[in-house]
């Protein structure tokens, strides 16, 4: 018997009972349904948080303050302490000591209040130098942003994003108006262009002001000389884990730590923060995986029952088929590809809801769903590959049935 | 009609070497300690383009000879070659090639596929053959034609009667030219009128040459045949020419 025979034969037995072959592959149609949404829920989710990260600029290193141990020794948690200075940031900003590091932008952040005319906004007041503007990826839509100047002399002047511009002003439009921040007044000099919202921040909901004038004038106190942040960008990707090593090894010595596990800051990649956020999702993954590869297996049981069910049905068939002259291989063939078509079909049908799910998920949940042609693909393939191995033992039955004792059942 | 009982061997040797040569066929069926022995001793030569009989009460051996005959089953002792190759010597696989090469069945119950149409029924062995798609239509049309079906090519059985659905069997027996037509009662489950059509089609076939083996209880179909041979107890009672 030949394959396009097979296939005929196998399509029509299938066709033969449609509800029945529906409800047999049920199991596979929702095992396969979810495979394609696990890996699409995942993949959509680490697209997501890498988008994030990224946002914040390329190459870069995230230095934050680490952890405090006080007058009675008593280590607290990180970022509890305000162990990181703008002299950390020049420091890590020379040639000399980090020649690796490209540049670097010290980051104040505040939350205050910010007042212009009859509004009142409060928002992320960041407080920082020149070089944000290119270390964090931002460009400036409207005026300038910052200078070196503005930053030695503390003067009174800001960058707004653009929803705090929207806020304020109700307009973009606000380059030299005025806003008072802690009862001092600035002057808009610039807005920046929109970097679009995470889902976490909104990061056009800001105003960035130069570092000295947050540490003096807004800030002031016993925390002014420190910095919630120091982004440092290596000179190029290549030089991420020198400029790691350098960054590390002169932030221990400046702070007088010669036991590297005492120290007081913590550095991050991107790709360490990209791996913690989707450390997450893999461990939701592989729960997934595991209710998608338990519905397969009942699937699988479920085709093997219907093809018993179908062996048993058609003894005579197959005895009349053998008295024909069908050997035992194409009998076995034969149920194999009935199995396999059955699983195809499976495949088919839950890759459809996959992607169909795919397609209406994101609209109600608020997460990207990526759906990819290898696991489109790779799970189709598994649907077979289950009607296949499911299949052996009926198929195998079938094969072996003798011809005359199949002819005479009724 | 002077004849009488001829001897089997001898009659086939005259017609160019037996189809069909049975010696000392044995048959025991084992159903746990009890051993029931359906065949005890057969011998038995059929030559090409005879017409047999074979006739006997229920539990007389004839099914099983038919079985054996039609290499769906194998003999216990003694040898049964089927157009000179001795089929006892065959594996399962080979079995099968014999069975589609050499044997056309047409049951009692029909045994067509209901859910394919006549000529998809008819080009079943052909199938199994390795017969090339359009060679296998072509021979089914042809087989429908001869038996006088060539206008229901495409119905299903459900769709014909009795007698035509047997009709349709006997198309798919002759369509791979087998040296042996196998009738297992043909015409058990037909009406008189039904029966009557398909005895005039085997004697037609009978007259272009055929070779045909029916198995049946009832005389007046065994008439048909020129030669009767009576099974009893598993042995051959008689074996002689029809009177007709």
């Amino acid at each position: 018997m030949t394959w396009p025979e097979t296939l005929r034969t196998g399509w029509a037995a299938v066709r033969g009972h449609t509800l029945r072959s529906l409800l047999t592959v049920l199991g596979i149609l929702i095992g396969i349904a979810a495979v394609i949404l696990t890996v699409g829920l995942g993949l959509g989710t680490q697209q997501d948080v890498s988008r994030q990260i990224s946002a914040l600029g390329s190459n870069l290193l995230i230095v934050t303050p680490g952890s405090a141990t006080d007058a009675e020794g008593v280590r607290g948690g990180f970022g509890t302490g305000a162990t990181l200075t703008r002299s950390d940031a020049e420091a890590l900003a020379s040639d000399v000591s980090a020649p690796d590091v490209g540049a670097v932008a010290a980051e104040k952040e505040l939350s205050l209040a910010v007042e212009a005319d009859d509004t009142n906004w409060t928002t992320t007041v960041v407080g920082t130098t020149a070089s944000w503007l290119d270390v964090r990826s931002r460009t400036v839509a409207s005026g300038e942003f910052l200078t070196d100047e503005d930053d030695a002399t503390g003067a009174t002047v800001a960058v707004l994003g653009a929803t705090t511009a929207t806020e304020l002003f109700g307009t973009t439009a606000v380059v030299g108006r005025q806003v008072t921040i802690a009862d001092t007044a600035f002057t808009v000099v610039g807005v920046l262009g929109t970097a679009g919202a995470s889902t976490d921040a909104d990061l056009d909901d800001l105003v960035v002001i130069p570092l000295t004038t947050a540490s003096d004038t807004v800030s002031g106190g016993l925390d002014r000389t420190s910095v919630s942040t120091i982004y440092v960008q290596a000179a190029s990707a290549d030089q991420l884990a020198a400029a790691y090593q350098e960054a590390d090894q002169l932030l221990l010595n400046l702070h007088g730590i010669t036991d590297a596990d005492g120290a007081d800051f913590s550095i991050d990649s991107q790709d360490s923060l990209l791996s913690t956020a989707t450390s997450v999702y893999r461990t939701l993954t592989v729960l997934l995986t595991g209710i998608a590869a338990l519905s397969l297996l009942v699937g699988g049981i479920g085709v093997m029952n219907i093809m018993l069910v179908s062996v048993t049905e058609r003894t005579r068939e197959i005895g009349l088929r053998k008295a024909l002259g069908a050997p035992p291989w194409a009998i076995r063939r034969q149920f194999l590809v009935e199995a396999a078509v059955l699983g195809l079909a499976g495949g088919v049908l839950g890759a459809a809801l996959g992607i169909l799910a795919a397609a209406v998920l994101p609209s109600l949940l608020g997460t990207s769903v990526v759906v990819s042609g290898a696991a489109v693909g790779g799970s189709v393939a598994v649907a077979l590959a289950i009607g296949l191995v499911f299949g052996v033992y009926p198929a195998t039955r079938a094969a072996r049935l003798a011809p005359i004792d199949a002819l005479r059942s009724e | 009609m002077a004849e009488t009982v001829v001897h089997p061997v001898a009659r086939a040797a005259g017609a160019g070497g037996p189809v069909i040569e049975l010696a000392g066929a044995r048959k025991t069926y084992r159903t746990g300690s009890i051993e029931f022995e359906a065949l005890r001793g057969v011998d038995l030569a059929i030559g090409a383009g005879e017409y047999v009989a074979v006739m006997g009460p229920s539990g007389s051996g004839k099914s099983t000879l038919m079985n054996v005959v039609g290499c769906l089953d194998v003999l216990t002792a003694g040898t049964y070659r089927l157009a000179g190759e001795d089929v006892g010597e065959l594996d399962e696989v080979e079995l099968a090639d014999v069975r589609n090469r050499r044997l056309g069945f047409v049951f009692q119950q029909f045994h067509l596929l209901p859910s394919l149409s006549a000529w998809r029924n008819v080009e079943l062995p052909l199938v199994y053959g390795r017969v090339p798609a359009a060679e296998r239509r072509e021979r089914a049309v042809a087989a429908l034609e001869r038996v006088g079906l060539g206008a229901k090519l495409d119905n299903r059985p459900g769709e014909l009667s009795g007698g035509q659905q047997q009709r349709v069997a006997v198309a798919r027996a002759l369509v791979g030219e087998p040296a042996l037509i196998l009738a297992d009662e043909p015409t058990g489950n037909l009406d008189s009128r039904s029966t009557d059509d398909v005895l005039a089609l085997f004697d037609e076939l009978h007259a272009q040459g055929r070779t045909i083996v029916l198995i049946t209880h009832e005389l007046e179909v065994a008439e048909h045949a020129r030669r009767i041979v009576f099974v009893r107890d598993g042995r051959i009672q008689s074996d002689e020419v029809s009177p007709r």
